[in-house]
């Protein structure tokens, strides 16, 4: 005779979640949400509370009043909790509506001008003040990734190198290379742009997308190298032992074991650093200034980049020109996220894949 | 193997005045710091070649640190210190003429938790050394099936050399770290605990593994599991700590250590009654 019940028979199960909060609850909170919103919304005509903020304020109280309101009939630890809960979820809202505003705004302002000859036009044959049909920021949108290619190209090997220095090397210079890069990501960026200024465009004689990619260099070096440094400092040392106990040396361990499992996480690191500079405009005012044609060549002069474009157009200060820097600044923003995105993309990956091996 | 061929707390120079080189891994009066810490104290033991050691004892009496001396990867310890000398063949690894590098390549490592590299596939690990270290061969193909064959994996992984080392087990992962020592071709592979993470099936196939393996090379295993140290062992070192340095109790054939040991502790410890 077995010893388990139902030995050797299937059994129909169905699957539940037993812990799930059930539908009528979660529509009661919604229900009770919505009302405390309408509420708070009464509120701002009733009082001097005016506005979003006013309305989240009220908001915020009312759910505080009605946490208070319940809380006689909760234990002293579930009446914490919901306190708590109330707070915690509020600031969390609260930190989110900048965020949402400049989003929304810039979007709401932005779409306007938005047409395909945007990305591919420039205002060589067109005056800012012109219908917005005409005209673009085809040339910004080239002069700002062709200077940002150049920063990367730059500070990609500079920064993943201090990396090593900083995790594999660890030379006698470690703590002063590291004090260097982390007082070099507090440099005012006008003071990167001015330092180029000063060495670069002087002795060249002109403005130039290589000067203004060299300041952006600049800025770009510090997120590179501390991010680099803090990708390689994830790679396990079993890792690193296990190239040693090879007979590989140090070189040769960083090189074809060390990095090649972070590559993805490396990835991140340049993406990070582009999404740092690709909207700077004090230093390209100083060194690559702007233009209203397309320029390819990297040391043929001024170039346009979408800050100083923004920057021109908010200057020019028309109906339609405020509409073309809003627009630019619809496709800096689009153009940032687009790299996040890819970063977060890269690094979950590596993540992900790193973890899985290291679990088994 | 006769048991005089291991030497206990007295240094190799001594005996009947022995001029001819020891052929094998030697350590004369070996000792190590951690900073102030004295953590092994006058270790003097042979490894013939061809011959398979087990290191034995409880936590903390200096097993690793031992096995770390004889590869040089001691040294990776910012604080760490040593004394005595490591003779490979008669010569000494810590001279300073010596390459660490070039040491390592001839004393392979498989260390306690499996760590092939993750971004490279199994074809890709088990050639690591060879790449790492710059050795010409030619014939890759026949190394990654020749090398994988002998740590006992080709079977389960011929068909997925192209496979992520980290998709495999972790059993199979112990055992592709194995086949990316041999591929160095070293002449003595020291293993830490190499089957402590380890299911019975997987370290039954390592423990074959490094039976085959001790046909060619000499093997220094260190061993919590007193069963895998009489199943796999012809040699076994007694290592103990009294709170102070790790020191060697004693050093015989491992049959001799399990069944008739000359230290009353050693009977105590390989019959489980502490440690």
């Amino acid at each position: 005779m077995s010893t388990v019940a139902n030995a050797g028979q299937l059994t129909t199960a169905e699957p539940r979640r037993p812990w799930a909060v059930s539908r009528s609850k979660r529509l009661l909170g919604f229900g009770r949400m919505l009302t405390f919103a309408v509420a708070a919304f009464v509120a701002t005509i009733l009082t001097p509370l005016a506005n979003f903020d006013g309305w989240a304020v009220a908001f915020l109280l009312i759910n505080l009043a009605w946490v208070i309101g319940i809380a006689s009939k909760l234990g002293a630890k579930e009446r914490r909790d919901a306190v708590l809960r109330v707070v915690i979820t509020s600031l969390a809202v609260l930190a989110f509506v900048p965020w949402l505003s400049i989003l929304v705004t810039v979007i709401l302002k932005g779409y306007r001008a938005v047409y395909p000859g945007y990305f591919i036009s420039d205002m060589r044959t067109s005056t800012p003040d012109d219908e917005l049909n005409i005209g673009g920021a085809g040339h910004a949108i080239v002069g700002s990734l062709i200077m940002v290619a150049i920063a990367t190209v730059v500070t990609l090997p500079l920064g993943i190198l201090t990396g090593i220095y900083l995790t594999e090397v660890r030379g006698r210079l470690t703590f002063l290379v590291r004090f260097i890069v982390q007082s070099m990501a507090g440099v005012p960026s006008v003071v990167a742009g001015l330092f180029i200024f000063a060495t670069v465009v002087k002795s060249m004689g002109q403005y130039s997308g290589l000067a203004g990619g060299l300041a952006l260099a600049v800025l770009m070096l510090p997120t590179v190298s501390r991010t680099a440094e803090e990708v390689l400092k994830l790679v396990p040392d079993d890792i690193r032992s296990a190239g040693y106990a090879l007979g590989a040396r140090q070189w040769r361990t960083a090189l074809l074991v060390v990095l090649p499992t972070v590559r993805a996480g490396l990835s991140t690191a340049a993406i990070l650093g582009v999404a740092r500079v690709i909207g700077e405009t004090a230093p390209l005012l100083l060194t690559s200034l702007n233009t209203n044609g397309f320029v390819w060549n990297p040391i043929g002069g001024t170039v346009a980049s979408l800050p100083t474009y923004i920057f021109a157009m908010f200057m020019y200060g028309t109906e339609y020109s405020n509409a073309r820097a809003w627009t630019g600044s619809l496709v800096l923003l689009a153009l940032v996220f687009f790299f996040f995105i890819i970063a977060r993309r890269l690094g979950n990956k590596s993540a992900l894949k790193a973890n899985a091996n290291r679990r088994k | 193997m006769t048991q005089t061929q291991i030497t206990t707390n007295q240094s190799a120079n001594q005996q009947n005045g022995e001029t001819s080189k020891f052929i094998g891994l030697e350590t004369q009066g070996v000792h190590a710091w951690f900073g102030k810490h004295h953590a092994l104290s006058n270790v003097s033991l042979r490894f013939p070649e061809r011959t398979v050691t087990g290191l034995i004892g409880p936590s903390g009496c200096g097993k690793s640190t031992f096995i770390r001396l004889l590869n040089r990867m001691h040294e990776f310890i910012p604080s760490a210190a040593m004394a005595g000398s490591v003779l490979l063949n008669g010569s000494d690894i810590y001279a300073p003429e010596e390459d660490p590098a070039m040491i390592r390549l001839k004393v392979g490592m498989v260390f306690q938790k499996p760590n092939p590299f993750p971004a490279m596939t199994i074809r890709e690990n088990v050639l690591a050394g060879i790449k790492l270290a710059h050795l010409k061969r030619s014939n890759h193909d026949e190394i990654v099936e020749q090398c994988l064959t002998r740590a006992g994996l080709w079977k389960e992984v011929k068909d997925r050399l192209q496979a992520s080392g980290g998709s495999l087990s972790g059993g199979q992962q112990q055992r592709l770290c194995i086949a990316r020592s041999l591929a160095v071709e070293p002449q003595v592979l020291l293993m830490d605990e190499p089957c402590s993470a380890l299911d019975p099936g997987s370290t039954l196939r390592i423990e074959e593994t490094i039976k085959e393996l001790a046909e060619k090379i000499t093997v220094i295993i260190v061993t919590h599991n007193m069963q895998q140290a009489s199943r796999v062992s012809d040699h076994c070192a007694f290592f103990l700590t009294d709170g102070g340095p790790g020191y060697l109790v004693e050093a015989d054939a491992t049959r001799k250590m399990f069944t008739n040991p000359t230290d009353s502790r050693t009977a105590d410890y390989v019959q489980g009654k502490f440690g």
